[in-house]
């Protein structure tokens, strides 16, 4: 394990999960996969909302935090995930507007306290580098970490409740992590879709929860990647026992051939759908014979029919 | 024409220890697949939770898997949960299942065809058969007309299917009827060995027009044992069964290792029953 340069008191409560998948939006090379890391009950989970005062120490909701794998049990503690859709400039085939992405993820997380959607990059005139969208959520964390340590600062200090694992006397840093499965991580092979000096941060800096299922061992393709096998301590890999793999191609596809997808996808998403007849042939086939923007970007005089 | 198309019920036999999200999902998987052959018409879908005396380990309560079925299907306008075969004190062979729920539709449908006799619209029966509001109005107007019957069809995933090869768990003659007067359907994932199992069963293979096999793209492995696993280890299983299901388990904490535990060496229903019976360990060739 990789140490970082503050002291980390952050504690893990469950190894893995099983997958959760939203297969309504594409976002670029991210698939929507929301996922429950606790093992406790919600309540344990330092709340947004919550309006108890915490014992010393944040309950900070600021950026997603995600930290385990092979560590020592009991290291981490997850505050926070953050699902953050990529903007219509993406320019990949089938990608409806970002509105609606944005909404039907909300809706999807109606349910969940601890996860929730981010429309910032989605917002931005650009499409925007994934290590960007980290650095941006990074930012916000930090501020927020650091308005709160003010906050802290200038009270009292409380008296913390036995055997709370945020009531430590400094208010820590949290950690943000990339969350993705194991195709993206594959996505890193293909030719001037990343920047390497991204790579080497996105992974270095952050670190990356790549969630794979059984049967499938991403370990090999980081092995076989300087870069990657560079910053293996940050890269936590995580089986998914229970098969689940609700594609959002599959779900469109679907859609467009007037086939249920009852059960795969919440039903406020799918009523959402319906309403706004957000998926058809049509929607399906934007952005056809262009090329993504990150290609794009890299490398213009490529034959745009590449894609 | 909508009135040339046979009516189909799915009824759904099995432990549903927890019911999950892929439970219902073949409820969907089946009825677009029969709307898309153009000759039937799915009317309803029955999720009949086995009776607690069918032993199976770690089997609880079927008032729990009962309730947590109807939580489940709360949203569905055309799948329900029917308690009968759970209320039963002893096991019951799936062939009586469905064959009591064939009488039921039959006896509905006779009840219906004769109201279309009468001047008058009893609508609140229809709407219970038959979600298409507008086909009793319909009906009224045209002189009685020689309707096809109903067909319960068992709704299954491959591994019941590939279970009628399982010593002493099924008798041959059940086998026999469940294919000829009624019909499988059996949903299954790209790649698995259910056509060759058909293939190598003479009974089956006989009867392959009414066994429908159902392909299933979109791989979903979620087993009740899975959950159950996962429960125990205390991780989630958001997103994986009903929210409502995952709340009233985890309310009533359903799921623990002592409950996984219930009939541990206790020898399945059925096998206990056909161990004796010579005519059960016919072979299914």
């Amino acid at each position: 394990m990789g140490n970082p340069p503050w002291p980390l008191r952050l504690f893990r409560r469950s190894y893995r999960t099983p997958l959760s998948p939203f297969g309504t939006q594409t976002s670029g090379a991210v698939n929507f996969l929301a996922r429950s890391l606790l093992r406790a009950s919600q309540a344990d989970l330092p709340h947004a909302a919550s309006t108890t005062p915490a014992p010393q120490g944040p309950p900070s909701v600021t950026a997603g935090n995600r930290k385990f794998g092979r560590s020592p049990p009991g290291r981490y503690q997850v505050i926070e995930g953050i699902m953050s859709p990529v903007s219509d400039r993406y320019g990949k085939k089938g990608l409806v507007s970002a509105r609606h992405r944005v909404a039907m993820a909300k809706l999807a997380l109606e349910t969940s306290d601890w996860i929730r959607v981010d429309p910032w990059e989605s917002e931005q005139d650009t499409w925007t580098e994934t290590v960007k969208v980290l650095r941006h959520h990074y930012n916000e964390a930090l501020r927020a970490f650091q308005s709160k340590k003010e906050f802290t600062r200038n009270k009292h200090p409380m008296e913390s409740s036995a055997g709370d694992s945020l009531s430590c006397q400094q208010p820590v840093l949290p950690e943000l992590k990339l969350l993705c499965g194991a195709d993206f991580l594959q996505t890193f092979k293909t030719p001037n879709l990343w920047k390497e000096e991204d790579i080497k941060e996105i992974v270095g800096k952050f670190g990356l929860v790549c969630i794979s299922r059984a049967g499938s061992d991403p370990s090999q393709f980081i092995q076989e990647s300087d870069l990657l096998s560079k910053f293996q301590h940050n890269i936590f890999l995580v089986r998914e026992w229970i098969q689940n793999e609700v594609s959002a191609t599959q779900i469109r596809s679907a859609l467009c051939r007037g086939l249920s997808v009852k059960y795969l996808i919440p039903d406020s998403v799918i009523a959402y759908i319906v309403q706004h007849n957000v998926y058809t042939a049509e929607s399906e086939r934007r952005n056809e014979g262009h090329l993504l923007q990150p290609l794009r970007l890299q490398n213009p005089t490529i034959n745009p029919l590449r894609d | 024409d909508p009135d040339r198309k046979t009516e189909v019920v799915l009824l759904a036999c099995g432990s549903f220890n927890p019911i999950t999200n892929m439970h219902l999902r073949l409820f969907e998987l089946a009825k677009d697949y029969f709307h898309e052959t153009g000759k039937y018409k799915v009317i309803k879908g029955i999720i009949s939770p086995v009776g607690d005396a069918y032993k199976k380990k770690g089997l609880i309560s079927a008032n729990h898997r009962v309730t947590m079925a109807k939580l489940a299907t709360k949203n569905s306008d055309w799948v329900e949960v029917d308690d009968w075969e759970s209320c039963q004190s002893e096991w019951l062979e799936t062939l009586k299942v469905l064959r009591y729920h064939h009488q039921k539709i039959l006896s509905a449908d006779v009840t219906n065809s004769l109201q279309d006799a009468v001047p008058i619209t009893k609508l609140g029966r229809k709407r219970k058969q038959e979600p298409n509001r507008h086909e009793p109005i319909k009906k009224k107007n045209q002189s009685p007309v020689v309707k096809s019957v109903p067909q319960v069809k068992l709704l299954c995933g491959s591994d019941m299917l590939e279970s009628f090869g399982v010593p002493n768990l099924w008798k041959l003659e059940d086998i026999t009827e469940i294919v000829e007067k009624h019909g499988l359907v059996c949903i299954s994932r790209a790649g698995n060995n259910v056509q060759k199992f058909i293939y190598e069963s003479d009974i089956l293979w006989r009867h392959k027009n009414n066994i429908h096999l159902v392909e299933e793209w979109i791989t979903n492995d979620i087993s009740s044992t899975k959950i159950r696993r996962a429960l125990r280890r205390g991780q989630s299983i958001r997103y994986l069964v009903p929210d409502v299901v995952r709340a009233y388990i985890e309310k009533n904490r359903l799921y623990s290792p002592e409950s996984e535990d219930r009939n541990a060496g206790v020898v399945l229903a059925p096998l206990q029953k056909y161990a004796s019976d010579p005519k059960s360990s016919q072979a299914l060739n």
